[in-house]
C-alpha cells in the first residue's frame, strides 16, 4: 500500500487523473451503498437514479426558467452589494473621521446573521424576488465593504502624501492612488461575496419560496421526490463550483500584474 | 486642570466615537417610528417594551432565554465543535499528502460549493427533525471552510520548518502538535471564522424548517402569529447573539494567534 | 583547557578522548533526481570519511550538489545508491546524535515559539528531563551570547542572532555530529566573523564532529581542519585539502598568514577548474604550486600529516 502511494507520488500519475479518480470513487460509493442496503435507498438513491432525475430536469423548460431566475437574483444582489460596498468603502475609508465614527457600527452590524431578516423580508416584500434580494445584499455587502476598507487602509502613506502635495483633486486621488491599492482587496471581496450571495439566493428560494432552483428543491422535498431532490442539490453544488471558478479566473485576469496572483501562479 | 481635561478627553473620545453613531441611529429609529401606526413597523418604544417580557419572563427557567435561546446556542456550539475536530483532523491528513490532496480536492470543492441550507432537506430524511439533525446540519455546513482552509494551511507550511522537525527527529505527534497545527493556525482561524457565520445561519435555518424550540423557531412563530413587536425583538436578539459570539471568537483568536501579528509585522517590515 | 600554544595533535587527541564526536563515512554515494522529465544526476560518486571530532568544510562551485550531499548525510533525503555511515550504523533517516543548522535561519526557527522554547523542543522530544532541559537551554543560550533574549520570539531578533539561536538549538541537542549548510551565507560580514569564531570555540569545547558546507573559500579554510573541494555536478571529490593552520585561529592573524594565502590560492584555483568541468586532480591545470599537506584523491586517506 505504502509503496504504491510512493510510486504515485514519484510523479507518474498526473493530478487531474487523481482528481478524476476521486470523483469516480464518490459516484461509485453512492451507487453501491444503497444497492447493498448499507443506506436506505429511499433516503439516498443510487448515482444512476440521481443522474436520470438530473437528465429529466435538464429536459424541462421549468428547470431552465428556474435556473435563470436564480442567476438573475444572484447577479442583481451581487451587483448591488458590489457597487454599494465599493463606493461606501472608498468614501468611509478615505475620510478618517467617517471611519472612526462608523467603525463600531460596522463591527456590530456585520456579524448580525442575514437570515434574521427572513421574517422581516417576508413581511415587507412577500415571496417575491425582492425578499431574497434583501438577504443576498445584506450578506454580501459586508464582504465587499470590509475588504475595500482594509484596502484603502493599505494605501502607501508616501503615495498619499505625494498626491496631496501635488494638489490632486479628490477624484484624481481616488483614481490614481487609492483605487490601484484597493483593487486587489475589492476582488477578494467580490470572490467572497459571490459565493455568499449564491448561498443566500438558494436559501431565500428554499425558505421564502422565491422562484428559482431552491424553490424547486423545496417542492421536490414536500412531494417526496427524493432523486430529484438530490438532482437539485447537485445542480446547486455545480453552480457553486462554477461561481468559485469564475470568481478566481476573474480575479487573476484583473490582477495579473499583482504580486499575490503572480506568486500563486509560480507556486 | 487642563491636563485633567486632556486625560478625560483621551478616555472619552474613543467611547464617544464607538457609541455615537449607534445612538444616533437608534434615536432616529425611535423618533421616526414614534408615531407609527404601521402594522409591520411598530414604534421602537413598543419593541423595547416587549423585549423584557418576551425573553426574560420569570422564573428564569421558563423564560424564552432558557427554553429557546440556550438550546439554540448549545446546538450551534456542538455542531461547530464537531466541525472543528473533524475538519482540522481531515485537513491535516489531506494537507500532508500530495496524493490524497489531488484525489480529494475536486470532491471537496464540490461539497464546499453546495449552499449549506440545501443539505437540510436531505439530512431531515436521514435524521428526522430532532436535535441530532440540527447539530449535523450545523456541523456539515461548518466543516468545509475549516477543512479546506486547514488543507491550505498545512500545504503552505515552510519546507525548511518541516526539514528542521525531521532533522531533530520530532515524532509524529510532536510534529503535528508543534509544527503542523501551529503553522496552519492562521488559516485554520480564517476557516473557523467563516464557519462561525455559516453556523449561525444554519442554527436559525434548521429551526425554520421544523422545530419545537429555538431562537429561529420563536422568530418564525412570532411572524406567523403576527406578533410583530415580538418578532422584531427576536431579530434584535439574534443580532446580539451573533455579535456576542464574534466577540468571544475574537478573544480566543487573539490568544491563539498572538505570535502571528508580530511575526507578520516583522516580515512586512523586512520585505 | 587548550592553551594557545598547544600543537594541533594535542587538541586532536584531546578531542578523540571525548565520547562527543562520531565518525561519519560516505561511500560511493550517488544521487539522481528523477522528477518529471529527464533524471538529473546530482552526485556521481562521493567517498570520504570524517574522523570523530574533526571539523571538515565542504566547498565547491555553486550547483555542485553541496546541499544535496548535506541533506543525504542528514537523512532528509535517501541516496540513490552508496552508503552513509554514522558511527557504526547506516543512515536511513535523520539519525540520532546528529543536529543540523540550515542556511535559512529565519525559516528554520518556529515563529510561534520563544527562543528558549525553540531550543527546548528537540530536547523534550529526545526525552531529556525538565531540570536538565532548563539547564541546557540556559547554558547554550549563554554560550552563544543570547542569555538575555530567551523569552523573545525569533522574529524579534536580527538575522545574526536568529542564526545564533539555531546554533544554540543544535548544540543543546548534544549531538555527536553537527551539520551546517551554508549557515552564514545570509548574514552580514561583521556578524559572519563573530559566528565563525563561535563555531570554532564551540567545536573545541564540545569535541564534536562538524561538517560545514559553504561556498566561501576563505571561510572554509579559516574554519576547517580539512577542506573537501567538490567538482561541478555530477559531483565527485576533486581534492581533500588538509589545513595546517594550527588549533588557534584569529580573524586577523590567521587570514594574514602565508599558509592561509597559499591554501586560499590553491582552493580558489581548484574551484575555478571545477567550474570549467574538471573532474579529477590529474585533469586540473594548476598554475600555482600545490599547498603543503595535500592528500591526493578523495578516498578516506591516511591520517593527516602531523
Amino acid at each position: 500500500m505504502n509503496s504504491a502511494v510512493n510510486r504515485i507520488s514519484g510523479g507518474r500519475t498526473p493530478v487531474w487523473a487523481l482528481g478524476l479518480a476521486g470523483v469516480a470513487t464518490l459516484l461509485l460509493v453512492v451507487e453501491i451503498m444503497p444497492r447493498l442496503g448499507l443506506v436506505d435507498a429511499r433516503f439516498l438513491p443510487p448515482t444512476s437514479q440521481i443522474l436520470v432525475a438530473l437528465a429529466d430536469r435538464l429536459g424541462m423548460p421549468e428547470f431552465w426558467t428556474a435556473l435563470g431566475q436564480t442567476l438573475t437574483t444572484w447577479v442583481t444582489g451581487l451587483a448591488i452589494s458590489l457597487v454599494a460596498g465599493v463606493v461606501l468603502g472608498v468614501v468611509i475609508g478615505s475620510v478618517p473621521a467617517l471611519r472612526a465614527v462608523t467603525a463600531s457600527t460596522i463591527e456590530f452590524l456585520r456579524p448580525v446573521p442575514s437570515v434574521a431578516l427572513i421574517p422581516v423580508a417576508i413581511l415587507l416584500y412577500g415571496t417575491g424576488m425582492a425578499s431574497t434580494l434583501l438577504l443576498v445584499v445584506y450578506a454580501s455587502f459586508w464582504q465587499v465593504l470590509v475588504q475595500v476598507l482594509s484596502g484603502v487602509q493599505d494605501v502607501d502613506p508616501v503615495a498619499s502624501d505625494t498626491a496631496r502635495s501635488y494638489r490632486f483633486s479628490p477624484l484624481t486621488r481616488v483614481r490614481t492612488v487609492i483605487w490601484p491599492t484597493t483593487l486587489p482587496y475589492a476582488m477578494t471581496g467580490l470572490r467572497l461575496a459571490a459565493s455568499v450571495a449564491l448561498i443566500l439566493t438558494v436559501t431565500g428560494e428554499l425558505l421564502i419560496g422565491t422562484p428559482g432552483i431552491g424553490k424547486l428543491l423545496g417542492i421536490a422535498q414536500s412531494s417526496g421526490a427524493v432523486a430529484s431532490m438530490y438532482a437539485y442539490v447537485v445542480v446547486a453544488g455545480l453552480l457553486g463550483v462554477a461561481v468559485n471558478v469564475l470568481a478566481r479566473v476573474l480575479e487573476s485576469r484583473v490582477l495579473f500584474w499583482h504580486p499575490s496572483v503572480r506568486g500563486e501562479v509560480a507556486a | 486642570m487642563s491636563g485633567m481635561v486632556k486625560a478625560l478627553r483621551s478616555v472619552l473620545q474613543p467611547v464617544l466615537l464607538a457609541v455615537g453613531l449607534p445612538v444616533v441611529i437608534l434615536a432616529v429609529w425611535w423618533v421616526l417610528t414614534a408615531g407609527s401606526t404601521s402594522y409591520f413597523n411598530p414604534p421602537l418604544r413598543t419593541i423595547v417594551g416587549v423585549f423584557g417580557d418576551t425573553w426574560f419572563s420569570s422564573p428564569f427557567g421558563e423564560s424564552r432565554i432558557a427554553v429557546d435561546v440556550v438550546p439554540s446556542v448549545l446546538r450551534l456550539l456542538s455542531g461547530y465543535a464537531v466541525a472543528l475536530v473533524v475538519g482540522v483532523t481531515l485537513g491535516v491528513a489531506i494537507g500532508s499528502s500530495r496524493v490524497l490532496r489531488a484525489y480529494a480536492e475536486p470532491v471537496l470543492e464540490f461539497f464546499r460549493a453546495i449552499p449549506p441550507p440545501v443539505m437540510v432537506p436531505i439530512l431531515m430524511l436521514f435524521l428526522g427533525i430532532g436535535d441530532t439533525m440540527k447539530i449535523v446540519v450545523i456541523a456539515t455546513g461548518c466543516l468545509w471552510p475549516i477543512l479546506l482552509n486547514t488543507v491550505e494551511g498545512v500545504r503552505g507550511l515552510d519546507p525548511v520548518l518541516r526539514d528542521t522537525a525531521r532533522a531533530y527527529r520530532l515524532g509524529r505527534v510532536a510534529t503535528v502538535r508543534h509544527l503542523v497545527l501551529r503553522g496552519a493556525s492562521p488559516q485554520i482561524v480564517t476557516g473557523a471564522r467563516q464557519a462561525l457565520s455559516i453556523g449561525i445561519i444554519l442554527m436559525v435555518i434548521s429551526e425554520m424548517f421544523a422545530a419545537k424550540d429555538g431562537l429561529g423557531f420563536s422568530i418564525v412563530q412570532f411572524q406567523r402569529s403576527f406578533a410583530i413587536p415580538e418578532m422584531w425583538s427576536g431579530v434584535i436578539l439574534l443580532g446580539v447573539v451573533g455579535v456576542l459570539l464574534s466577540l468571544v471568537f475574537r478573544a480566543v483568536t487573539n490568544a491563539v494567534l498572538g505570535w502571528y501579528l508580530g511575526y507578520r509585522q516583522s516580515q512586512h517590515g523586512g520585505a | 583547557m587548550s592553551s594557545p600554544t598547544s600543537p594541533v595533535s594535542t587538541t586532536a587527541d584531546d578531542v578523540a578522548d571525548r565520547t562527543g564526536g562520531a565518525r561519519l563515512a560516505v561511500r560511493s554515494l550517488r544521487k539522481v533526481y528523477s522528477g518529471r522529465g529527464e533524471p538529473v544526476e546530482a552526485i556521481a560518486d562521493l567517498t570520504f570519511e570524517i574522523r570523530p571530532g574533526e571539523l571538515v568544510c565542504v566547498v565547491g562551485p555553486s550547483g555542485a550538489g553541496k546541499t544535496t550531499l548535506l541533506r543525504c548525510m542528514a537523512g532528509l533525503m535517501p541516496a540513490t545508491s552508496g552508503e552513509l555511515v554514522l558511527g557504526e550504523s547506516a543512515i536511513t533517516g535523520p539519525p540520532q546524535g546528529m543536529a543540523v543548522v540550515l542556511q535559512e535561519y529565519g525559516r528554520s526557527l518556529f515563529p510561534w515559539m520563544t527562543v528558549a522554547q525553540n531550543v527546548e523542543l528537540p530536547l523534550k522530544e529526545k526525552g531529556v528531563g525538565r531540570s536538565r532541559r532548563t539547564e541546557l537551554v540556559r547554558e547554550t543560550l549563554a554560550a552563544v551570547g543570547l542569555g538575555d533574549v530567551a523569552g523573545s520570539y525569533p522574529w524579534q531578533l536580527s538575522g545574526g542572532m536568529q542564526q545564533r539561536v539555531a546554533i544554540a538549538r543544535a548544540v543543546a541537542y548534544e549531538p555527536q555530529v553537527l551539520l551546517m549548510d551554508e549557515p552564514f551565507a545570509a548574514v552580514d560580514a561583521q556578524t559572519r566573523f563573530e559566528l565563525e569564531d563561535l563555531v570554532r570555540t564551540l567545536w573545541k569545547r564540545l569535541g564534536i564532529t562538524v561538517v560545514f558546507v559553504t561556498h566561501d573559500i576563505d571561510e572554509a579554510i579559516y574554519l576547517g581542519e580539512r577542506v573537501l573541494v567538490l567538482s561541478a555536478r555530477p559531483t565527485v571529490v576533486l581534492e581533500d585539502v588538509a589545513v595546517g593552520l594550527g588549533a588557534e585561529r584569529d580573524q586577523l592573524e590567521t587570514r594574514g598568514d602565508a599558509e592561509f594565502a597559499r591554501l586560499r590560492t590553491h582552493v580558489y584555483e581548484l574551484v575555478q577548474q571545477a567550474k570549467k568541468g574538471v573532474r579529477s586532480l590529474a585533469e586540473a591545470h594548476l598554475t600555482h604550486p600545490a599547498a603543503v599537506g595535500v592528500e591526493p584523491g578523495g578516498a578516506s586517506g591516511p591520517p593527516r600529516v602531523r
